[in-house]
């Protein structure tokens, strides 16, 4: 059994797997089907200031090894969340991170000031790159002045370990992860949703609401890999990778790219319990290889 | 769960059985399943199929397709022995009437017929006398009639008139009749116009929504539907909802 104990700026996990914002509800969804004591954490759904519906249905097309969705960011608000939902998963065995996004920086301050009080929460993604909401993420997260902007205002409004999550639709995914890294960041994560669309041919219609939406699944992985790769070779933080892990060989890859931790989104659908057998399948490549830690091949890339 | 049966029905649906070595877990009507399709390269996310019904004796649980595209077609090729992973059972279910007097009036278009057949069986069950009422384009998609007629009165509409009365399900003569209540699964509009026919009758109607899924299990929001308090998840909120509750323009 070799050390799967990894650390993110100042927080601790058992593991190196943890689930993606978006695609594991608040954990609770998850329950019926694995044990969540057993994953590094958790990164809850997107978490607004206020309530959001989301966008309109349909939201979600299939398409060659992966999927479009655009839900939109609903969810019922922050203050829900700690009244509601907080109180139901706060003593899981697992660091309970919860995604924070706004389309202003106030708002994303208010957030994150209101989830900075609540013991059991070790840390927040910032969201500065959902690509669904219209006048949103999008604009912080593909600049970098946008994104060192929204980063320095949390810094000084949250205490605890800070991941910035990136958007892949941007030119030089380096220098916007070196630009939040200057301004305090712990961590990036990366890679949020490829903007994609759908079309119909038969009814000359596009498949989503919204017209365009985030691509996730399989057919994203090389692109993520590729940024992974490119991003944890420039910065000194550690770099969460995801984008189309469905596997622990998957998962290998993002460390040996340089991925401390990593997080599984869209495999969660079709294998709800995939993120604990990632966690053994780690393990077992690790035992086969002969390395006695994680840290044996975050980065070791022959290349 | 491992096929134990595949009966073609008509030219587009088939009739799957699954057996497990384990006893099955309680399955209310209404519910559904997730399965995931192996070996169909085109296939990404499981597909959502409503639970058809669930014979207790054989440990045997029905479902009921219609080929539409790949998923589907793969499997109609299912055979005997072949072992599906499956996610069950998933959503809440239709609610049970408060009497057993209650007329009651199941309507089903096309394959949407197929959760109907495990709550007439229930119903039938807790002593009611349930009536059904089919449609289809064309006496080619109606299936399992010997089954529903186990469980009470049928009633059948075809667009083309090759069986029963000629039209759409609500154009049929046993709606002239006192109704307490319906179920109802089908095509949206089908089920849009037989919530309006509810609606002007005040009947209380429940509708089994087909919304295009992700997970199935209230994780990623994708299935939504409208609804007077707001979006809800067809998978885990539904997918039967009180047709009142929905936001729909009828
Ligand atoms: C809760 C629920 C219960 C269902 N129960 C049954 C059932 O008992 N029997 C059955 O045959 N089907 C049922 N369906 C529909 C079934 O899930 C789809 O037909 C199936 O996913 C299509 O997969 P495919 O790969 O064959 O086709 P695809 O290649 O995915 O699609 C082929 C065509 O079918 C359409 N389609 C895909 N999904 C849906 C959907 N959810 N509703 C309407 N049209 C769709 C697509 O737009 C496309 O035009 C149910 C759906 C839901 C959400
Ligand atoms: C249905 C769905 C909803 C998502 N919602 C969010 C969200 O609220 N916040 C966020 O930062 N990312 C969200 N994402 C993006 C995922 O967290 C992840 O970055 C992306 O899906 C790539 O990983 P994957 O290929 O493993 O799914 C969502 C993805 C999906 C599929
Ligand atoms: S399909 Fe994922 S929430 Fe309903």
């Amino acid at each position: 059994m070799a050390d799967l104990k990894i650390r993110i700026g100042e927080l601790e996990f058992k593991n190196p797997v943890t689930t993606a914002s978006g695609t594991f509800g608040f954990g609770e969804e998850y329950t019926d089907f694995m044990d969540l004591n057993r994953i590094g954490g958790i990164f809850t759904k997107g978490t607004t200031i206020r309530h959001r519906e989301g966008n309109a249905y349909p939201r979600m097309a299939e398409t060659p090894s992966g999927m479009l969705n655009a839900v939109g960011l609903q969810n019922k608000g922050v203050d829900y969340f700690i009244s509601s939902i907080y109180p139901r998963i706060k003593d899981y065995d697992t660091n309970i991170m919860v995604n924070v996004s706004g389309s202003t920086i106030e708002d994303y301050v208010a957030t994150a000031e209101k989830v900075n009080e609540l013991d059991k929460i070790p840390a927040i993604e910032l969201n500065i790159s959902c690509p669904n909401v219209k006048q949103g993420g999008m604009t912080f997260g593909v600049s970098c002045a946008g994104a060192a902007e929204v980063v320095r205002a949390v810094r000084k409004a949250y205490s605890k370990t800070l991941i910035v999550k990136l958007s892949p639709n941007v030119t030089d995914i380096v220098s916007i992860a070196q630009a939040v890294e200057d301004e305090g960041a712990d961590s990036v994560s990366l890679i949020n949703t490829l903007l994609g669309m759908a079309i119909d041919a038969e009814t000359r219609k596009p498949y989503l609401s919204t017209i365009t939406g985030g691509l996730s699944g399989p057919c994203v992985k090389p692109v993520a890999l590729r940024m992974v790769w490119q991003v944890a070779k420039t910065v000194k933080i550690p770099v969460i990778g995801l984008g189309g892990i469905m596997n622990a060989a998957d998962a290998i890859e993002f460390f040996l790219a340089g991925a401390t931790a990593i997080q599984i989104g869209t495999a969660n659908f079709i294998d709800p319990a995939i993120s604990v057998k990632v966690v053994e399948g780690i393990n077992e490549y690790l035992d086969r290889h002969g390395y006695s830690s994680i840290y044996d091949i975050i980065g070791a890339l022959e290349a | 769960m491992v096929v134990s049966a595949n009966i073609p029905l008509g030219s587009s649906h088939f009739l799957l059985k699954f057996t497990h070595k384990e006893k099955l877990p309680e399955m209310l009507p209404g519910q559904f399943v997730q399965v995931r399709v192996d070996n169909a390269p085109g296939v990404f996310l499981r597909r959502p199929i409503s639970v058809n019904f669930v014979d207790k004796q054989r440990n045997e649980l029905w479902l009921l397709v219609q080929k539409v595209g790949e998923g589907t077609r793969k499997m109609s090729e299912y055979k005997t022995g072949d072992v599906v992973n499956m996610l069950l059972p998933l959503g809440n279910s239709f609610t049970m009437p408060q009497s057993t007097q209650s007329r009651l009036l199941l309507v089903g278009g096309g394959v949407g017929i197929a959760p109907l057949l495990y709550m007439g069986s229930l119903l039938k069950q807790q002593g009611c006398n349930p009536m059904f009422l089919l449609g289809a384009r064309s006496a080619d998609g109606l299936m399992q009639i010997d089954d529903f007629k186990q469980f009470g009165d049928v009633f059948i509409t075809t667009e083309d008139g090759s069986a029963g009365e000629k039209g759409f399900v609500t154009q049929h003569s046993i709606l002239q009749q006192h109704i307490d209540k319906i179920y109802t699964c089908g095509p949206t509009p089908m089920m849009q116009a037989v919530a309006r026919f509810a609606q002007n009758n005040a009947i209380e109607c429940e509708a089994s929504l087909e919304n295009k899924m992700a997970c199935g299990f209230g994780a990623c929001l994708c299935c939504v539907t409208q609804t007077q308090s707001g979006h809800k998840c067809v998978c885990s909120e539904g997918p039967v909802f009180n047709t009142k509750e929905l936001s729909w323009q009828i």
